[in-house]
């Protein structure tokens, strides 16, 4: 089946993995900015990874024929040292009119710290001047919760239309807050935290089909590029409809994604 | 929609290993020496909230609940990059 890959750290994966998502059914990837594993040393740094981000995968994709779209920011980590988060925002308009650019992300809080929390906001800012759609990660374990809260109390004061934002990394706990306050939803399949496939649909019972993705956010971590396919196989083991299975896949991401005028499939 | 019957035939073999590596886990434990920390003091009460989970929560909730740190104003600043999987005040 058809899929999209709303979320996948490609600087992190090999040519292999391309391969495999291809042969998969994926049909476009989506690759928000994030922490490599460790902190950069330079703006210069940051640079070269907007570039590797808006150039060199979308070139490596498309050897797979799989359109390849990005996401630019700090992350929430490095943002921690709030003087150099600045520096690298003031170089991300450079790279805003690439032609896969999607929007800002992914934004959002790691230890739900003040400096965090201001170099959120000034994305948020960001976003609304230049119009553009926003991708949220949220904290890990049991930084989640309290995260997921702040967040969405700092864009409801903000006035952000929250059909234009997708809050990710969502759990049992978390995915009625995002969904309630008008936000869409991303659930990450990962082993060892975030979603199991049997997780991931429970979730999908218990809060409905819409405005709700899911991704496998493959990186340098122990995760698996193929986990939304393999999803939609479990999918099928719960009895779920192949037009059930391509809403949650494929349609729910085509429908946020295509928010962005450079998403194009 | 899937039946209870369903639902075993597809996750009890999973389920029943996975609890008895908790089991297994929690004999470890008890088998070698030092001190537990917070983050098993969270286990425990994850455990425990998952037998008896809040009116209106599900189990999963009540065991993220468990594990999570209910503060609400931000932090000053970061001491560590990392979460540990349970709040240190566990
Ligand atoms: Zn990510």
């Amino acid at each position: 089946m058809n899929y999209i890959e709303p979320h996948a750290h490609m600087v992190s994966r090999t040519t292999a993995d391309y391969q495999a998502m291809a042969m998969a059914g994926c049909v476009a990837i989506c690759e928000p900015a994030f922490w490599a594993g460790f902190d950069r040393g330079s703006v210069e740094g940051f640079r070269d990874y907007y570039r590797q981000l808006t150039e060199y995968e979308p070139a490596r994709a498309k050897k797979f024929g799989i359109p390849h779209f990005t996401w630019l920011c700090i992350n929430p980590k490095e943002a921690e040292d709030a003087g150099f988060g600045r520096e690298v925002l003031s170089i991300i308009p450079d790279f805003l009119d690439a032609p896969t650019v999607l929007g800002i992300g992914e934004i959002g809080l790691n230890k739900n710290t003040k400096n965090e929390l201001a170099i959120f906001e000034e994305h948020v800012a960001l976003a609304v001047k230049h119009d553009l759609p926003i991708l949220i990660h949220t904290p890990h374990l049991e930084d989640k919760l309290k995260g997921t809260r702040l967040i969405v109390d700092s864009l409801k004061n903000a006035n952000v239309d929250p059909g234009r934002v997708i809050i990710d990394h969502v759990e049992e706990h978390t995915a009625g807050i995002v969904l309630d306050a008008g936000f869409w939803a991303g659930m990450t399949l990962y082993p060892e935290s975030k979603c199991t496939p049997g997780r991931a649909i429970d979730i999908l019972e218990t809060f409905g089909n819409e405005n709700i993705w899911m991704n496998s956010a493959c990186d340098w971590g122990i995760s698996d590029p193929l986990a939304v396919a393999k999803c939609s196989i479990e999918m099928k083991k719960r009895q779920y409809t192949p037009e059930l299975i391509q809403k949650v896949v494929f349609d729910n991401p085509k429908k946020f994604l295509s928010q962005s005028p450079n998403f194009r499939i | 929609m899937p039946t209870k019957t369903d639902i075993l035939d597809l996750y009890f073999m999973d389920s029943r290993y996975k609890l008895l590596d908790i089991a297994a886990y929690l004999d470890r434990l008890d088998r070698h020496d030092g001190e537990l920390d917070f983050r098993q003091r969270g286990f425990d009460k994850a455990l425990a909230a998952m037998q008896a989970p809040p009116t209106g929560k599900s189990r999963a909730q009540a065991v993220l609940e468990a594990l999570s740190d209910h503060s609400t104003e931000p932090a000053d600043a970061a001491t560590i990059q990392f979460a540990f999987g349970a709040p240190q005040d566990s």
